[in-house]
């Protein structure tokens, strides 16, 4: 993965220097809130329901073990033991001590991390497929690019005040693993009619109060233009985007406003001015980068010893989960294993300082000290020995991090809802505990198939509702919570907005709801057909009907 | 009036006027650039500086001709964080070759200083409720830069 230079450690260390002194002068007074505010969004602290909340910055969703174990040691040191994983590949803390902060980001700048715009108005944490590196499905690696535009974002002097916040997903493989066309700015690469990797562009997705699947604005953008270009989107954005209004700020309102012919020619036209420019990538520097990406030392001979599908076969609770969290690997004789952070108990993506520890140590010892972040907030090993799977397996077992439900409707997108955040209508964690404790037999949730349930507790959809098979979205009517389901969506290569189902419901009435949907499904289904594939068959009236009679 | 011109504090005192404001005979001013098109014939027989000042609602490329007329360049800032600005600054020092003064004006905080002078505003008129000399040091805070713009025009990758 990347290791800072000299100038990366430099940039970074200075801004914990400046975040210090802002600190101090708010709490010396000499700050007032209002100002500080943009300033400590910078740095990702949020002033939340209860206390003030950091979001760090994983890019792209990458970790070594070193990082990982920093993360545990900031939970157990500035906050209650725990952290939790969020859709956009970052971890937040809930309970820091603002005079602390400051040294929060000392420790992170001593393993290579930061908090640097993982919130404001303006370019966030790049996020990427989860699996980089390690299927056969991929054209490119996308992680040297993420890390190009990390680089190029970092404190741009032009964008630093932008409408509205801005996302950037990067994808490299035919399956989209990254929600692409769910962003500000999607990058796919893809190989051209000549045979050369460029990126497929997409400008204008997102989910929020007004969820949009980007249209593509060019086909095919020649790789050493990446910066140039995704800079002539951006300044379009600065200068024309809504200011006036912020639910009406992002991008994705602009380029349906100016609808999509007119955006491309205006980004194509300021391209054209700042094209060959310096900020045209060199090949040495896409060398350098890249070269910090290397495959790890696979060792050839490991599929001589994979005996992970016969032990499948012989022990039952082995075999759930070899079948559910893991995942074919590019090289024979390696799996891709997910971390369920879905367990019964717990809330969606938290993960305490222990777990967060044994997760480095494990990490160390099979998938060569290397942790990813998932935007459905679970873990990654990306490169396991199936000969040491069950090795793995039972370690992760023993500290409730075997939960065989990856992919499965318990395996959900969750916000952290009323719970933290100032923003929440509804307790949102509450619900999908609910729901987990509900369905709780696990054959029942393997004969459902793959199922996407997301759960936001407002309307900025931090939870994806939009994008799930069965989104819920947590609603205030009069004081009281109520929850709203829609049907339909989809993040992956098929991807769709889900569609309202009708009115919405009282909190104690979503669970019996969503058993409905599901009793719905299986009497409707088709053979082999998932939830999404029946609801797009046979439309919304029979759920309609069922949950609503 | 102080303002920040390159790494200095400098006396320099503009009167930024508003479109029904009288044309003083002395003194240095900037107006919109609006007046500055409709009242050029006039604002050019004075002897004392007189600017133009854009916000984010004018197009710079359009006003090129005009910027040539005027002594300086002011840029209006509503609220800090009305960032279009930024953008036209680029688009003026980096596209349009202009290297005449550049004014930032209006809610300019300290803590934006180091980005408008990275897109290059040479002078900087902070906010009066705030400390110029901070807002001074705050052109320190950051000795490395990826992107180019338009105080160094390489890329940190191609510096050497």
């Amino acid at each position: 993965m990347y290791q800072y230079t000299e100038d990366d450690k430099r940039i970074v260390r200075e801004r914990v220097h400046q975040f210090r002194d802002q600190v101090a002068r708010r709490i010396n007074g000499r700050l007032a809130e209002e100002h500080f505010r943009p300033l400590r969004l910078m740095n990702g602290l949020y002033l939340q329901r209860y206390a003030y909340m950091l979001r760090v910055a994983i890019p792209y969703g990458l970790l070594s073990s070193t990082q990982l174990r920093k993360l545990a040691y900031i939970a157990r040191r500035y906050d209650r033991g725990y952290g939790h994983f969020t859709t956009r590949q970052n971890i937040q803390y809930n309970w820091p001590r603002l005079r602390e902060v400051p040294d929060v980001l000392s420790d992170l700048a001593d393993v290579e991390m930061h908090s640097i715009q993982t919130s404001g108005n303006c370019i966030r944490n790049i996020s990427s497929d989860h699996f980089a590196g390690a299927t056969a499905d991929e054209i490119e690696d996308p992680r040297p690019w993420c890390e190009i535009l990390r680089q190029w974002s970092t404190f741009h002097p032009e964008f630093a005040y932008l409408p509205r916040k801005f996302k950037i997903a990067v994808s490299g493989a035919t399956t989209d693993r990254a929600a692409v066309p769910l962003h500000d700015i999607g990058l796919k690469l893809v190989r051209n009619d000549a045979g050369e990797v460029g990126f497929q562009v997409f400008v204008g997705g997102g989910m929020g109060r007004t969820p949009l699947i980007a249209p593509v604005i060019r086909e095919f953008l020649p790789k050493e233009d990446v910066l140039t270009y995704c800079e002539a989107i951006l300044r379009v954005y600065n200068l024309y985007g809504n200011r006036k209004n912020k639910f009406k700020a992002r991008i994705k309102i602009l380029v349906k406003s100016l609808g999509v012919e007119e955006m491309t020619r205006r980004v194509e036209g300021e391209w054209e001015k700042i094209r060959g420019t310096g900020l045209k990538l060199t090949q040495e520097e896409i060398d350098r980068v890249s070269g910090h990406f290397t495959p790890p030392a696979w060792d050839d001979s490991a599929a001589t010893r994979d005996n992970a599908v016969q032990l499948a076969a012989e022990n039952e609770a082995f075999g759930r989960w070899y079948r559910r969290n893991t995942h074919a690997h590019k090289v024979d004789g390696y799996r891709i294993v997910t971390i369920s952070l879905k367990a019964a108990d717990t809330p969606p993506g938290d993960a305490t300082d222990e777990q967060m520890d044994l997760i480095a140590d494990l990490a160390d010892e099979f998938s060569f000290g290397r942790i990813r972040v998932t935007h459905e907030q679970n873990l990654v090993l990306a490169h396991v020995e199936g000969g040491r799977l069950f090795a793995l397996w039972q370690q992760l077992d023993a500290a409730k991090l075997a939960t065989p439900n990856v992919g499965t409707l318990t395996d959900m997108i969750c916000c952290p809802g009323l719970d933290f955040c100032d923003l929440a209508n509804a307790g949102s964690i509450g619900v999908a505990q609910a729901i987990t404790e509900h369905f709780d037999d696990i054959d029942y949730l393997y004969d459902l198939g793959e199922l996407k349930l997301k759960m936001s507790g407002c309307i900025n959809a931090c939870g994806h509702h939009h994008a799930g098979h069965i989104g819920i979205l947590g609603i205030n009517k009069a004081g009281e919570e109520y929850y709203q389901i829609m049907l339909g969506g989809s993040a992956a290569d098929d991807a769709s907005l889900g569609k309202w189902l009708g009115p919405a419901i009282e909190k104690s009435a979503v669970t019996g709801a969503i058993e409905k949907l599901l009793d719905t499904y299986v009497a409707e289904r088709d053979e082999g057909e998932r939830f999404l594939d029946t609801y797009r068959r046979i439309g919304p009236k029979p759920f309609k009907a069922a949950v609503y009679a | 009036m102080r303002v920040i011109r390159d790494r200095n504090i400098v006396s320099d005192p503009v009167t930024h006027l508003a479109d029904d404001d009288a044309i003083p005979t002395e003194g240095a001013i900037s107006v919109t650039l609006a007046r500055f098109r409709e009242e050029l014939a006039s604002l050019s027989t004075r002897s004392a500086k007189t600017g133009i000042r854009l916000d984010g609602d004018d197009n710079v490329r359009e006003a090129a001709d005009l910027i040539k007329a005027a002594d300086f360049v002011a840029m209006e800032f509503p609220r800090y964080a009305d960032g279009r600005c930024y953008s036209q600054a680029r688009i003026l020092r980096d596209q349009m070759g202009y290297t005449g003064e550049l004014r930032a004006v209006g809610d300019v905080l300290r803590d934006q200083v180091f980005y408008l002078r990275r897109c290059g505003f040479d002078t900087l008129e902070i906010r009066e409720d705030q400390r110029i000399e901070d807002a001074l040091a705050a052109l320190n805070d950051f000795t490395v830069t990826y992107q180019p713009a338009a105080d160094v025009d390489q890329p940190l990758f191609r510096r050497s």
